[in-house]
């Protein structure tokens, strides 16, 4: 039935448990600890510095006293490195059979062939493999792991490392920083624009372990890039944790589209932080699709930092039994003419709950500027819950802004209707559920636009009482 | 043939009784009209027939073509051949028209829908209810304006091909022009194998159909079953005689 009908679904993909067989396995965090991830990195001294001063910061910093209960995260049983048993490959080939065995399945090398420009995949702390388009490399674009960024782009990474995103932030901020490893380094030169998308995919095989991939990317003036994230993890009974962090720069005139496909485990934490700083002229755009993870708290946050920048985010979450999805978009108009437009969307059954927090800071300076939230929620059943707070802080008196939200349970009648044309009662609702999340699975790429319409089909089944 | 048939059916919409023993048999190649004034149970019955979940049947029996409905899913009801044109049909936004169809088609009939085949269908269909055939892709029922949604339904049924069509006051709302299509697309629908239920409170497309049986339902009852005469009376003098006399 076209592309929003996907009947195949089958969660045991994401669910495929690879033997542990890790090169080395650190759990825990003390200054001994971050000095031996930095070691077995191999990194310059100056990063080490940069690592211990994260971690007096962490030390000083408490727990968010707002939003869900994060008090069962003990970092003492956070595997915080886990180098899988292999190194940074160009080609498929030489990943080790089981890490390119689970990418496979997970369709990652089928859709480097068929649709991307670059993919970067990450196994537990390590990225296990790297490519790029060979014109690309020809045009200067930089695609590679945040570790080799560090070694061969010291310069570049200097720059900006930290500068989106400061250490003192929140405490996973702060925590990120001490001991980050893996992740992607984009810098994309001026006027060069990348149509194809690139891809890092992030796979948390290890038990108990955490995934700390810091994600640079750099879309210098005039440049377009569209970048796809994409996560999943195998469901342990211990509690994994993921503190990644995506520092993005765009520059003049350029374009960014930033997706992400989340898909962790419901063991997961997911305490992710993202941001970005758009010039003038620039745009930012978020896409983000949440369904996996126990706990989330998420807030891309956009600063709008020239004259004209725009930032345009369209997320939807989905959470069931067990899940508490809180999550939202910040931004800050900082410049005149700015604007903002956020769309989001989220699911809740089985008794999951979703919270979507919007806020939005309109400084003095930033004249004429347009904010434009909306936020809709759909329940399947009485036992989910589901909540929106927004938030506007505008200093400025000739802004345009706008909030619309809407909460609602799936209705029975619409059900009904369906159903009275001979389709079952579980299709009418995956339907009306598609219906829903139409417009963000359009702004994604067809294949993810599958995998989201995949994933919400699985979370479906079985919710029929 | 007898197709269906309703005995001594008490239903409840929430705590509230709506039918209070309600008998009609349905054969094939006949057209039956429910009629009545607001409120006396007609929608209730086409929910009951399609056992829409906020409809409680407390008693009776409903039978399609001899095996008892009564606690069958909808959507199984609606495989064994009852379609129901809605007074406000749904929108759905997310699935066009001919997706939403093909796949609706392929269940009711368990078989693969052939694609051009089908297509061709619904545009010849389209054409003759005065359909834009742009409303193929569009999302179902979304933005439609209500001469459209209840056109729309008309094509379903003529899709669908059930053997029992329930219209639920589809000519409500409608000009004359719209009254005319949708009369039109009953008559192409209508052979000696299927049968009709109109349910209306009014009697503007009774002018344009030969009704084999009008039935009018007051209080959850009905009261008084007749032929094409009776729609002409209710016309003139409207429904208080049938109204006091079951008071």
């Amino acid at each position: 039935m076209g592309k929003t009908q996907v009947r195949e679904t089958n969660r045991n993909i994401y669910d495929i448990k690879n033997k542990e067989n890790y090169d080395i396995k650190i759990s825990g965090l003390t200054k001994k600890i971050v000095e031996e991830i930095s070691t077995k990195k191999n990194e310059p001294k100056w990063m080490l510095e940069l690592r211990l001063k994260a971690l007096e910061v962490y030390n000083k910093l408490t727990l968010p006293d707002w939003g869900p209960d994060l008090s069962e995260l003990d970092m003492n049983k956070i595997a915080t490195y886990v180098r899988p048993k292999s190194k940074i490959n160009s080609s498929w080939k030489n990943v080790p059979e089981d890490i390119k065995d689970t990418f496979d399945k997970l369709g990652i090398p089928e859709a480097e062939k068929k649709s991307l420009a670059g993919v970067g995949a990450q196994y537990d702390s390590e990225i296990v493999y790297h490519s790029i388009k060979e014109e690309l490399v020809k045009q200067g674009v930089i695609y590679t792991d945040f570790d080799t960024a560090v070694r061969e782009y010291p310069d570049i990474v200097k720059k900006y490392f930290m500068k989106c995103v400061p250490v003192s932030d929140h405490k996973f901020a702060a925590l990120h920083y001490a001991v980050w490893s893996g992740g992607s380094f984009v810098y994309v030169p001026k006027g060069i624009k990348v149509d194809i998308p690139l891809q890092s995919y992030f796979r948390l095989n290890a038990k108990g372990a955490g995934q700390f991939e810091h994600t640079l990317i750099i879309v210098d003036e005039g440049a377009t890039l569209q970048f796809i994230e994409g996560c999943s993890a195998p469901k342990y009974n211990e509690t994994n944790l993921h503190a990644g962090c995506v520092e993005l720069f765009v520059k003049e005139n350029a374009f960014l589209r930033y997706s992400t496909i989340e898909n962790w485990s419901k063991n997961m934490l997911n305490l992710n932080t993202k941001r970005v700083i758009v010039e003038k002229n620039g745009t930012i755009e978020w896409v983000t699709g949440s369904f996996g993870s126990k706990i989330s708290m998420l807030y891309p946050m956009s600063v709008l930092n020239g004259e004209n920048a725009k930032c345009e985010f369209t997320g939807i979450s989905f959470a069931g039994k067990g899940q508490n999805l809180d999550t939202g978009l910040k931004v800050v108009h900082n410049a005149k003419n700015t604007s903002s437009v956020i769309n989001s969307k989220s699911i809740s059954k089985n008794g999951g709950i979703c919270t979507f927090r919007s806020n939005a800071h309109v400084k003095s300076n930033a004249k004429n500027s347009k904010v434009t939230v909306s936020c809709e929620s759909l329940m399947l059943d009485s036992m989910s819950s589901s909540d929106t707070i927004p938030v506007c802080n505008i200093e400025t008196d000739d802004t345009e802004f706008s909030h619309e939200a809407k909460i609602g349970k799936i209705s029975d009648e619409a059900i009904f209707y369906i159903m009275s044309r001979g389709i079952s009662e579980e299709e009418a609702k995956a339907m009306i559920v598609r219906g829903f999340a139409e417009p963000i699975s359009k702004a994604l790429p067809l294949e993810y636009a599958v995998e989201m319409n995949n994933l919400i089909n699985l979370e479906l089944e079985g919710s029929i009482g | 043939m007898e197709l269906l048939k309703i005995e001594d059916l008490y239903v409840n919409a929430g705590e509230k009784e709506i039918l209070k023993g309600i008998n009609l048999n349905i054969n094939k190649g006949e057209i039956h009209v429910i009629m009545g004034p607001n409120g006396s149970g007609k929608t209730t019955t086409a929910n009951a027939i399609l056992n829409n979940p906020n409809y409680k049947k407390v008693r009776g029996n409903i039978v399609f073509e001899g095996e008892n409905i009564n606690e069958l899913k909808t959507d199984k009801i609606a495989k064994k051949g009852i379609f129901m044109s809605f007074q406000s049909p749904e929108e759905i936004p997310g699935i066009s028209v001919t997706n939403f169809l093909k796949y609706a088609k392929n269940q009711t009939t368990g078989k693969p829908v052939k694609v051009f085949q089908f297509k061709d269908e619904l545009k010849k269909y389209m054409d003759e209810l005065n359909m834009n055939s742009k409303y193929m892709e569009r999302s179902l029922n979304v933005g439609f304006s209500g001469g459209e949604k209840k056109k729309n339904e008309i094509l379903q049924m003529l899709i669908l091909n059930p053997k029992l069509a329930i219209l639920d006051e589809t000519d409500s709302g409608l000009d004359v022009d719209a009254i005319k299509t949708v009369s039109k697309g009953i008559e192409m629908f209508k052979n000696s194998e299927n049968a009709i239920l109109i349910i209306t409170h009014n009697t503007k497309i009774l002018h344009s159909l030969k009704v084999d049986y009008v039935h009018i339902l007051v209080n959850g009852k009905i009261v008084k079953t007749g032929t094409q005469e009776l729609a002409e009376e209710i016309e003139e003098s409207g429904y208080e005689k049938y109204k006091k006399a079951n008071e």
